[in-house]
């Protein structure tokens, strides 16, 4: 079985993120693997654990995206490929239209695994748009995969939506993208990490995958900080609990909130 | 002339989600200020009667798919089915609820219709035919005014970020059946079951919010029962009453339980009542936050709250920062005593 696992590098979760002069920064907060990507890492693993198979870790952004592939490789992925010539942009649909065209010159591809979303972009479509470009059925939020024969080339998953748990049957070559209940992504061990320092990560253009940059569609126009929130803080103290508590839900009904 | 503003409704098992309508007040309000016409799509099974709310609350005409292909939301019969309204229709601007099921919709169908989405926005203008879009970016750090170049634009709204319209029963509008576009033996996916969880409120929805942190589990006083020998069993009996604690005040509140990812790691509650940036966001108008110390993790999922309420026993936990009031103590005194307090209030 062969699984690509697509990979984002983004900025660390407890970055402080701040527009300065129409410019996003985070100062010196590193980069990292998105951590939604870490968890479709840790399935990809498993399912090639238990079905046999290689995983292809794939990213599409800037050479620093090497990063978020070696950690990919340092967790156990087989290979990695970068596509490079092609800086990501606003445009998820223009991404899933690369990252679909790279699936393809990989070749003989059975699962194509996603993040839930990207925690920059937070859009949460690339994974579907992907599937649709390549006119596989899409399974999202996928939290586990009691069933998958490669050879019948049929998958049953479960997964995790806003009503409940739902399980869906579905055929191969599919898209999925990965939720937290799939299970704690693994640390890089430490032959992987030597592994993955020494590892070659080929870099593929657009024209090697054989198309032409997409038009932009979807555009940031301007990008800012948020309203600063003026929130009084205050304290709320009686001289007993009851008292403390009497308060508070006193105040509870002042502002309306009840 | 066709209606150049669309709204798809999303639907669970024959019920449109609240969101819905907010989605249509959203859509009846462009619609206006552009002079267009707005029609709503319902697709499902047995939603007839979906289509005539959807006119109370602002369509002027629906477009009504009733077919036992489409009861279960799957994104290839509803993308499909809509990609061809759409191509027929040609609308400018199409809604949808930031649900799971309206973002993959959107997802799909941006791809049928050679088009891009514009996901989770929170304000919305038009102009002619065009849609500017503000929306959250790097977990709510960042604010990003968007648009789409190409037509549809399809925009998924934020849940709650708009509010929502009145009802009007003697608004009228027309129904117009359509008919689903694949056979069942095209659709390649198959939904073989729903287990679906409690009746608890969705956090999603939830105008109020009482989440529980680390925190519910430091109560050294509580003795776990003799069969529990194991410390991390016990630490997790404690949280659990904690978590009761939080349960009750949400139940008199008719609030929706949440969590911190600490939380949610040690095993005292599922993973679906996790807020913050690996977990869910929510801005409902009042959250109470007990035993959580504040993580900007976790202010990525609540900071929006309208109202924020920090229980917590170090005063400096930097969630007192965020909290319009605050109260230092054990949550385990607070929580119950607070239960009482609004239970008095809310009697009379
Ligand atoms: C990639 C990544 C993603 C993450 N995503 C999320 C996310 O989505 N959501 C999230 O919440 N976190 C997330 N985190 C984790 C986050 O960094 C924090 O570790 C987590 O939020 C801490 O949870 P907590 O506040 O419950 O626990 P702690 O930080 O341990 O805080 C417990 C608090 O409880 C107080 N307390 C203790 N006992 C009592 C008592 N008896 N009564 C009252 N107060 C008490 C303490 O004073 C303390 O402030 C993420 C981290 C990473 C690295
Ligand atoms: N440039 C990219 N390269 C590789 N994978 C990506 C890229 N952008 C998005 N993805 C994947 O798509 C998922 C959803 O991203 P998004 O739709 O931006 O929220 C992420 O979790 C990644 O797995």
């Amino acid at each position: 079985m062969k699984i690509v696992v697509r990979i984002k590098l983004v900025p660390d979760t407890a970055a402080k993120v701040v527009v300065e002069d129409g410019q996003v920064t985070w100062g010196d907060a590193p980069l990292v693997i998105n951590p939604w990507d870490e968890f479709a890492v840790e399935a990809a693993l498993q399912l090639t654990e238990q079905h046999g198979g290689e995983v292809i870790a794939l990213s599409v952004g800037e050479e620093s995206s090497r990063e978020a592939l070696k950690h990919a490789l340092a967790m156990g992925c087989n290979e990695a490929i970068l596509v490079s010539d092609y800086v990501i942009d606003p445009d998820t649909q223009r991404t899933a239209k690369v990252l679909a065209a790279a699936v393809e010159k990989i070749g003989d591809v059975d699962l194509v695994i996603f993040g839930k979303q990207s925690i920059d972009g937070d859009n949460a479509v690339t994974g579907t748009q992907t599937a649709r470009n390549l006119g596989w059925p899409s399974l999202t939020l996928v939290s586990a995969v009691p069933a998958l024969d490669v050879d019948a080339k049929t998958i049953r998953i479960e997964r995790a939506v806003e009503e409940g748990r739902q399980v869906v049957d579905g055929v191969l070559p599919a898209v999925l993208s990965i939720v937290k209940d799939y299970g704690e992504p693994r640390y890089p061990s430490f032959i992987g990490i030597r592994k993955a320092s020494k590892a070659e990560i080929p870099v593929w253009s657009l024209e090697d995958l054989g198309i032409e940059l997409p038009n932009v569609v979807v555009s940031w126009s301007e990008i800012m900080n948020p309203p600063q929130r003026e929130v009084t803080n205050e304290i709320v103290q009686g001289d007993s609990v009851e008292e403390t508590a009497a308060a508070l839900a006193d105040k509870l009904f002042a502002e309306k909130v009840l | 002339m066709a209606n150049k503003i669309w709204v798809c409704i999303d639907q669970f098992k024959g019920e449109a989600l609240v969101t819905s309508w907010e989605a249509v007040g959203t859509g009846r309000k462009l619609a206006d200020e552009v002079g267009a016409g707005l029609t709503a799509l319902v697709f499902g099974e047995g939603v007839e009667n979906i289509a005539n709310t959807a006119i109370h609350y602002g369509a002027d005409e629906v477009l009504l798919a009733d077919d036992p292909t489409l009861a279960d939301f799957r994104p290839e019969p509803y993308a499909a089915l809509l990609a061809k309204l759409a191509e027929d229709g040609s609308p400018d601007v199409i809604l949808f609820p930031t649900t799971t099921r309206g973002r993959e919709l959107a997802g799909m169908a941006s791809v049928d219709l050679n088009t891009g989405v514009l996901p989770d926005v929170i304000e919305l203008d038009v102009q002619g035919d065009k849609v500017t879009a503000i929306r959250p970016v790097y977990a709510g750090k960042l604010l990003a005014r968007t648009e789409c170049s190409s037509k549809p634009q399809l925009v998924t709204l934020r849940v709650r970020a708009f509010g929502m319209p009145e009802l009007n029963e003697s608004r009228t509008g027309t129904v117009t059946k359509v008919d689903a576009l694949m056979a069942e033996d095209e659709i390649v996916t198959k939904v073989v079951e729903y287990a679906t969880v409690g009746a608890g409120v969705s956090l999603t929805d939830a105008s109020i919010i009482v989440s529980g942190g680390r925190g519910t589990s430091n109560r050294p006083q509580l003795i776990p029962p003799d069969e529990i020998t194991d410390e991390k069993e016990q630490e997790i009996w404690r949280a659990q009453q904690g978590f009761k604690l939080i349960g009750e005040l949400a139940s008199l509140l008719g609030a929706a339980v949440g969590a911190s990812r600490a939380a949610v790691d040690a095993n005292y509650i599922p993973y679906s009542a996790q807020v913050g940036q690996t977990g869910k966001v929510v801005a409902p108008d009042l959250y109470i936050a007990c035993g959580i110390s504040g993580a900007i993790q976790h202010q990525a999922g609540m900071r929006t709250s309208k109202v924020i309420v920090a229980i917590n026993k170090d005063p400096d936990a930097p969630i007192f920062k965020l909290a319009r009031y605050g109260v230092v103590g054990d949550l385990h005194d607070i929580v119950p005593a607070l239960t009482e307090a609004l239970e008095d209030r809310l009697s009379y």
